[in-house]
């Protein structure tokens, strides 16, 4: 398996990781051709760590942790690699089985908690279904477990809530019942698939208090797609940055936010307002919009937006696919860049502006 | 929502009163004289004359409405001249409110005939409700759940094929073939439940309900189809797939639930409308409904009872689109207002 990660880049591979995936492809063939939304994905996770997965609408978040839950199956997906879940292959288990696992073993909480449930069936009826499809248990049985759930994710009043439809719940409310419903048969992974974007800020911190609560509790993993690097910064352990379907950087998460060596992700950061932060930090957004993965650039597929690319001789960013190497801050944060020396042009170029502050320390 | 449902009924017997004035209107516009028709053959000038006065036809036309409606409320008594009346007591037919009018070329009120017509309207149209709704919400889900496949485009193009045929093709057809040639059912005939029990009653229906069922299968199997496939494409439905759910559970329990408001609603609509008899269907089989009534007062100029019929049909859409607005709120918690 390390020989496998070795020529994708020297992604550290931590053998008999919880949750390992290798070199994951999840490509769609369309009427126009392949679009190759995740393309040649490595990552590893421990119990009870969380890994948060950052990029653009597009870059393949979450058609990669669709490919986890095993939700491509019955599409016209083309699937590749390794998704090891301790140490099975969810990639080559039978549909029967992967279904078997899935709420069970890894369960998924969506963005919009109001679209995401059953407009038609009460609040406990769709968390009990999710018990009872793992559980030879009685209605009685499952609704109790359902209202204790409801309790232990914060819903006052659960015993009568139980009963409520879906509009009847206030928007943090409802995500807190996908949490519930998600967490309700102690998955080992759970996948929360942008949990925050479509509530109130005040709302958002409390999602996260809830789930970093649940996550001590239960001992799961966790993965967290985000585009917000707010989030990141609270519950991440791990930071994966996606560009096109592929992974631009990846390392621990004080790393890739103190210390970022891909231009791409100098741009995510860029693009954070910072409260905190004097007048004069810029917000400055990047440029342009993703590449067409239908017909990705041959080169580096940040390249067309890159303000850095005439630093790199000639024309290797337009031409060559930069590999995933070890940073220069060394330890386990890798990145796809061609930049001899990014470490550099981030203090002197990107910091300056985005964190005035910080650079007069 | 009481407050909305006595309102839409209030809405509902107004537009009755206006559906009759515009028959009303309709039918005296046509250059017909309906005291000829009424009267008979070989009928005198001064028989035709007393015919006139028995059914009002003499009154102008708003003053026979009037009357026709207060029919409606409080009921009439035939012939409608008083003078008549008193020189034969004998011969006074009273029609109960609400009377629909009187057709004395059939010497009965139409509620009578009404009476006699209207359960086997009905009895065909339950059948073919039911009927046409297993078949279509089944091959339409059989056909969402394998887009793009053989199958699918083997259901929604034969349902297309049976939609392109004429109802009477069908109903000779299955009336020659199946039921005569190779005697697979017994010739058709309506039995009441009350005659020959449920099985008979349903086996003689069973012919014309598939003729008029088939008419609707194509629509629906179609709408099914199309409402299916767009709620398997919500996100609840990723959600079902997420919590481990079958196949089967995702799609009835998920997807079919959220597809069966606008069917309900169409099938309701639809339904109201066959009330109204299946005139085709009814001919062909010659099923003593309303769809029959209609032909025969129709060949006989039998204007009062068109009239009837048209009020009955007209109000049983009016009202089965109130019963759909209140299912609405019955099927989909969010428009259940507190």
């Amino acid at each position: 398996m390390s020989d496998v990660s070795n020529t994708l880049g020297g992604t550290p591979t931590k053998d008999g990781a919880f949750l390992s995936v290798r070199d994951l492809k999840v490509h769609f063939t369309t009427s126009d051709g392949i679009v190759k939304a995740t393309d040649g994905l490595s990552f590893d996770l421990e119990r009870g760590k969380t890994l948060g997965i950052v990029g653009e609408s597009g870059s393949g978040k979450s058609v990669s942790s669709s490919a986890i839950m095993g939700l491509h199956r019955g599409t016209n997906a083309k699937l590749s690699g390794e998704i090891l879940l301790d140490g099975v292959d969810l990639l080559h288990v039978s549909d029967e089985e992967m279904r078997k696992r899935r709420g069970r073993d890894v369960a998924m909480i969506f963005q919009d908690p109001l679209s995401a449930m059953h407009p038609y069936y009460t609040v406990g009826n769709q968390i009990m279904e999710a018990y009872q499809v793992h559980n030879d248990v009685t209605k009685r049985e499952a609704r109790k477990r359902a209202i204790e759930m409801l309790d232990r994710v914060g819903i006052p009043q659960p015993d009568r809530r139980v009963d409520d439809y879906p509009h009847q719940f206030s928007g943090g409310m409802r995500q807190r019942a996908m949490i519930a419903m998600g967490l309700i048969n102690n998955p080992s992974l759970l996948i929360a698939d942008e949990p925050t974007t479509a509530l109130d800020v005040t709302v958002q911190a409390q999602i996260l208090d809830l789930l970093q609560d649940l996550q001590r509790d239960f001992d799961a993993a966790i993965i967290i797609i985000t585009h917000d690097l707010g989030v990141v910064a609270e519950m991440a352990d791990d930071v994966l940055v996606m560009y096109a379907g592929r992974a631009v950087e990846y390392g621990p998460g004080k790393e890739i936010l103190t210390h970022p060596e891909m231009p791409y992700t100098w741009g995510l950061l860029s693009s954070v307002p910072d409260l905190t932060a004097s007048t004069e930090a810029k917000l400055i957004p990047i440029r342009g919009n993703p590449p067409s993965l239908l017909n990705p650039p041959p080169g580096c597929p940040f390249e067309p937006r890159c303000d850095h690319v005439a630093k790199v001789g000639g024309d290797l960013c337009k031409t060559v696919l930069p590999e995933l190497t070890p940073a220069r801050s060394g330890g386990n944060h890798t990145k796809r860049c061609h930049l001899e020396n990014p470490d550099e042009v981030y203090e002197a170029e990107i910091l300056p502006e985005i964190a005035p502050d910080l650079v007069e320390d | 929502m009481w407050a909305y449902v006595v309102r839409r009924c209030l809405i509902g017997v107004i537009l009755i009163l206006a559906m009759t004035l515009v028959t009303f209107a309709l039918f005296f516009a046509t250059p017909i004289d309906a005291a000829r028709y009424a009267c008979g053959k070989n009928c005198s000038e001064e028989q035709r004359n007393i015919t006139r006065a028995a059914l009002g036809y003499d009154k102008p036309v708003v003053e026979q409405w009037a009357g026709f409606i207060q029919g409606l409320f409080v009921g009439r008594d035939f012939p409608l001249d008083e003078s008549q009346r008193e020189a034969a007591p004998d011969q006074v037919t009273h029609c109960g409110a609400p009377c629909l009018g009187y057709s004395s070329f059939n010497a009965k009120t139409i509620n009578e005939l009404v009476a006699d017509a209207l359960p086997v309207t009905v009895s065909l149209a339950i059948v073919a409700l039911v009927l046409w709704l297993i078949g279509g919400v089944l091959f339409g889900i059989m056909a969402a759940i394998n887009q793009g496949s053989f199958l699918d485009r083997g259901i929604v193009g034969a349902t297309l094929v049976i939609y392109a045929f004429p109802s009477f093709a069908i109903a000779v057809f299955l009336l020659n073939y199946v039921a005569i040639k190779w005697g697979v059912f017994p010739y058709p005939k309506y039995t009441e439940i009350a005659d020959g029990g449920v099985f008979e009653w349903f086996g003689n229906l069973l012919l014309p309900a598939v003729t008029l069922a088939l008419l609707f299968l194509a629509g629906y199997v179609r709408m099914t189809r199309a409402f299916v496939l767009e709620s398997l494409t919500e996100d609840y439905i990723r959600t079902a797939n997420a919590k481990g759910l079958s196949q089967g559970k995702v799609v009835f329990k998920h997807a079919l639930r959220a597809a069966l408001t606008p069917l309900v609603t169409m099938a309701g609509l639809d339904f109201a409308t066959l009330l109204g008899g299946a005139i085709i269907t009814e001919r062909v089989f010659n099923y003593p409904g309303l769809g029959l009534l209609t032909i025969q007062a129709n060949a006989a100029s039998d204007l009062p009872v068109m009239v009837g019929v048209v009020l009955l049909a007209g109000s049983f859409v009016i009202l089965a689109n109130i019963i759909v607005d209140v299912l609405y709120a019955v099927i989909d918690p969010r428009v259940r207002v507190a």
